[in-house]
């Protein structure tokens, strides 16, 4: 094997496919000096001129290394790593010098790939990666086979990932598990958006400009009605005249429902957030992970979620929530800071003098926003110090956020215990997947007021001035110009049959591929008629399936081999020639019989006599076209009688 | 084995000193039925190898020396007026030999070039309507200066193609120039050569190297030599199927001078170099074409199956 230019042009391939999705998160310099590496390196080939200096070389990578060391204040964890590997590999491209450094920066660049689902596990980086295998190979084959040109060679390379592809099913399904996401690594932190404890006039507008997923559901049985789709998050207690916040239950007892009928069984596949909170369907009644349920009917894991989360959970729609709310919590529910909203405490005090019972204290306030020309937009104006009075009186625009938090600002203020809930409400069927998606612009904030027989009731202000939002989503109820992101627009269907599809192939995805862990895996396996199924099984499983398939592939291999005609023949003088082969004298593969009897001879006179009589029979049998029975077993006999 | 066909050989190596495996080769050519371009520098005995080997083989001789400004006529011959009798003669021009010397032949035109190429190709010369077939056997060596020389009109891949085989005679190796420096006149020594073989009996040889066997299993080699260089990226282009079967004719050739009537792989391996060496052309190095080194390398790359 030669170090010839398109083999160093391969290799630059290689090294520059593996890191440029990286180049997205590596800092800025390091890209600009892989590149730099990369195209220095391409110059030199392309002109024929040496490699630099090993002391050169060596004072960049101790520079780089250095200069690793400064931005990011250490020399371990995951980014340092994937740093460092990549600096030095594109280095390493500086420093070929024999066989045995392109073997290991194909082996690198092997490696880099991983490194890459660290960062992104979708389908497309999946896809990319594959084609950068494909590369890979195929320089790996150009440095095996020499000088094949570029086609059989790329052919030889896919062939390669063919075979290998029964491998890795085996593989791929019945390896043991850990228990954890396939690639999550515990110092994990996601910079993803989601729903957080607080809630402040134009968080949530916020959120409704994304529209990535939230988290996708399957019903078990038929779904409820869109109205009745109210994903429960963090419930907001506390009010400090600007924004709300969760605050701290003044109790631990875990929350009663009466009377509650109509349950609903779905799956959520929850999406990393950071945030403990789970989704569910009010009122949550069973999940299926650990969890706990917080005094406020709030579901929170017991770790943040920061890798992919599937659970099963059962939802009841009608329901006396708490009957027995301790006086404390209701306390809380009452609470309001000194001195804000003058105006509006005054409104609350009039509507509850003129009220009779709680109920028309409510009907009364969503009377109010339905009928004083509120409006529904994604960008309201700028409210003061007295946030509710000015939204109330002066602005009347607002975001679900304002409705929600007004509402339960005027209650209070009339004397009815009430709170804010956030969540998501809604969300988008994907009929050929079977599922809905929850999108972040489908966050949503409403309230729960408090009634003496009938516990806590939900009450969604928001859907008095734009019933719409509650009934067909977010872009129903906004006006056309809104800046929406692209997905909530309305679309053409063909767009739209084009993103269920995409979505729907994402979420097989998410299922059977990044979300198949040891449940999943049990389930499969047991539905493929597997019992008992411990470790040990599943290894041994693996390793018999894994020898099964590498022995019917060499079965077959050596089958093409024997498939030859004249095989016997070409058997009994490789025979031989593995005996002399023994003895040092080794034959080339391209050396004749004839050349290599004349060449026994020369180095063993000795053996001349015998190995010309067999390579004279071995040339009559196989090429003089006088392959007989007896001549055969003549030529079996003298190659065993053939001693050194 | 044939012996008029090793004291063909022997005569041949006396004169021509420290070639014989030139000779074999010429000798295989010539038994193959295909023709000859020898390419090396001037005075290495180039003429003198055709010489002696139509004198051996009994054969007619003619020698053509190529010019520029030459003229198809000139070859093939040309129709005279003949004032006694009225009529136009047609007057044979040299090429109606059986063994013609095509010498320097990159220094005539392309169109007297093509004009013994085809008459090389067709066994036959039409010359102003009338079809005049050539003798038998008909055997054309030519020679050929090395192409990045002045004044030459390189001939082109097609007409390459048109010779089964291109050697190079190269120096003598030491010994043989002694010889040669000591010995007689190479001219008077040609003079005095008898032939050892009558032209039934030539013909014969090349009847019989038609009949010699050809395997299954040295198909399969020579097909994958014909794969290798297709798929090769040293190559510009892979061997063409009628590459293909002039390395089988060559071999089959060169079986029979080697006393076998069965081709093996190193017959293929004896004939390649002379055989693919002008029908190849290296990738890094498209400027001059072939050479010994890459038909060794073919050789050196393709396992025999």
């Amino acid at each position: 094997m030669k170090l010839t230019a398109p083999l160093i042009y391969g290799l630059i391939a290689c090294i520059l496919l593996v890191s440029a999705p990286h180049a997205g998160h590596l800092p800025l310099w390091v890209s600009a000096i892989c590149s730099a590496l990369l195209a220095w390196r391409a110059y030199l080939t392309w002109n024929g001129n040496p490699l630099p200096a090993r002391w050169l070389l060596l004072v960049v990578t101790f520079a780089c290394v250095l200069a690793i060391a400064a931005t990011f204040h250490t020399l371990f964890g995951r980014e340092v790593g994937v740093t460092l590997l990549i600096l030095l590999a594109t280095l390493k491209l500086l420093e070929i010098r024999a066989v045995r450094d392109v073997t290991v920066l194909i082996y690198l660049s092997c490696f880099i790939i991983i490194t890459n689902f660290f960062y992104s596990q979708s389908i497309p980086t999946a896809l990319f990666m594959l084609v950068t295998l494909l590369v890979i190979m195929a320089t790996w084959v150009h440095m095996q086979t020499g000088d094949l040109a570029f086609k059989p060679r790329l052919r030889i390379a896919g062939i390669l990932l063919l075979q290998a592809i029964p491998l890795s099913l085996i593989i791929f399904v019945l390896f043991p598990r850990v228990q954890g996401p396939l690639w999550g690594m515990p110092q994990d932190a996601y910079a993803s958006s989601g729903l957080s404890d607080s809630m402040a006039p134009g968080s949530l507008s916020r959120l409704s400009l994304s529209d990535a997923v939230a988290f996708r559901v399957v019903f078990n049985g038929k779904a409820p009605p869109s109205d009745q789709m109210y994903w429960r998050g963090p419930v907001l207690w506390d009010f400090d005249g600007t924004s709300w916040k969760r605050g701290r239950n003044a109790t631990l007892l875990r929350p009663v429902l009466t009377d509650a009928t109509t349950p609903v069984d779905y799956t959520v596949t929850l999406e990393a957030h950071n945030k403990p909170w789970l989704f569910v369907l009010d009122m949550p009644a069973k999940i299926s992970i650990p969890a706990d349920l917080a005094p406020d009917f709030q579901v929170l894991s017991r770790t943040p979620v920061n890798a992919r989360t599937r659970y099963s959970a059962t939802s009841l729609l009608s329901y006396r929530a708490n009957l027995g709310e301790p006086p404390q919590q209701l306390q809380r529910a009452l609470a309001l800071p000194q001195g804000y909203n003058p105006q509006a405490r005054k409104l609350a005090a009039e509507w509850r003098t003129r009220s009779d019972s709680d109920m028309a204290l409510v009907r009364t306030a969503l009377d109010y926003f339905n009928r004083n020309g509120f409006e529904y937009s994604l960008e309201p104006p700028l409210l003061g110090t007295d946030s509710v009075d000015d939204f109330i009186f002066t602005t009347k625009k607002g975001f679900c956020e304002h409705y929600a938090g007004s509402f339960v600002f005027l209650m209070r203020a009339a004397g009815l215990p009430s709170r804010v809930v956030t969540g998501y409400q809604g969300g988008e069927y994907n009929n050929l997947g079977g599922y809905y998606i929850l999108r972040q612009y489908d966050a949503h904030a409403w309230a729960e007021v408090w009634l003496r027989e009938r516990g806590w009731v939900r009450i969604d202000p928001t859907a008095a001035i734009a019933p719409a939002r509650i009934q067909s989503g977010l872009n129903a109820a906004l006006p056309n110009n809104a800046t929406l992101p692209f997905l909530a627009r309305t679309q053409s269907p063909l767009l739209l049959k084009l993103r269920f599809n995409l979505d729907a192939l994402t979420n097989q995805w998410n299922q059977w591929v990044l979300g198949y862990n040891t449940e999943r895996q049990f389930a499969f396996l047991t539905r493929l008629g597997m019992e008992d199924i411990t470790w040990k099984k599943l290894a041994v499983n693996m390793l018999s399936g894994v020898a099964l398939l590498v022995g019917i592939f060499t079965l077959i291999m050596l089958r093409r081999l024997s498939a030859h005609p004249a095989d016997a023949v070409q058997a009994i003088w490789l025979k031989a020639c593995r005996k002399l082969e023994k003895a040092g004298l080794p034959r080339a593969p391209h050396e004749g019989a004839m050349d290599y009897a004349a060449r026994i001879a020369a180095a063993r006179p000795e053996l001349s006599e015998d190995i010309h009589d067999l390579a004279a029979r071995y040339a009559s049998l196989r090429y003089g076209g006088e392959a007989g029975k007896d001549g055969l077993a003549a030529f079996g006999n003298a190659v065993r009688a053939f001693k050194l | 084995m044939n012996t008029a066909i090793n004291k063909v050989i022997t005569q041949t190596e006396q004169v021509i000193l420290g070639k014989p495996r030139q000779i074999r080769l010429a000798l295989t050519c010539l038994l193959a039925r295909g023709h000859l371009l020898i390419e090396d520098l001037p005075g290495v005995g180039k003429t003198t190898l055709a010489h002696v080997l139509a004198r051996t083989l009994g054969l007619q001789f003619q020698r053509i020396q190529f010019t520029s400004d030459m003229l198809p006529a000139d070859i093939l011959g040309v129709s005279i007026y003949q004032r006694d009798s009225g009529e136009f003669k047609f007057h044979a021009g040299p090429i109606f030999a059986q063994m013609i010397l095509a010498d320097e032949v990159n220094r005539a035109t392309p169109k007297t070039q093509s004009a013994l190429l085809e008459a090389m190709e067709e066994h036959q010369v039409t010359s102003e309507g009338e079809t005049r077939p050539l003798p038998t056997p008909f055997f054309v060596i030519a020679t050929q200066n090395p192409t990045n020389q002045i004044g030459t009109f390189p001939l082109p891949e097609s007409q390459l193609d048109r010779f089964l085989m291109r050697i190079q005679l190269g120096y003598p190796d030491a010994q043989a120039e002694r010889g040669l420096l000591s010995g007689i006149e190479r001219r008077d020594l040609i003079a005095k050569l008898a032939p050892q073989m009558e032209t039934a009996e030539l013909m014969e040889l090349q009847q019989q190297v038609r009949q010699v066997f050809v395997s299954p299993a040295l198909l399969d080699y020579v097909q994958a030599i014909l794969r290798h260089t297709r798929e090769s990226a040293r190559f510009v282009h892979g061997l063409s199927p009628r590459a293909g079967l002039s390395l089988l004719a060559a071999a089959r050739a060169w079986a029979l001078l080697d006393g076998r009537n069965a081709v093996i792989p190193e017959d293929i391996q004896a004939v390649l170099p002379g055989v693919a060496s002008h029908r190849l052309q290296s990738v890094q190095d498209v400027q001059t074409s072939g050479g010994d080194n890459l038909a060794r390398e073919l050789i050196e790359a393709v396992a025999i199956p």
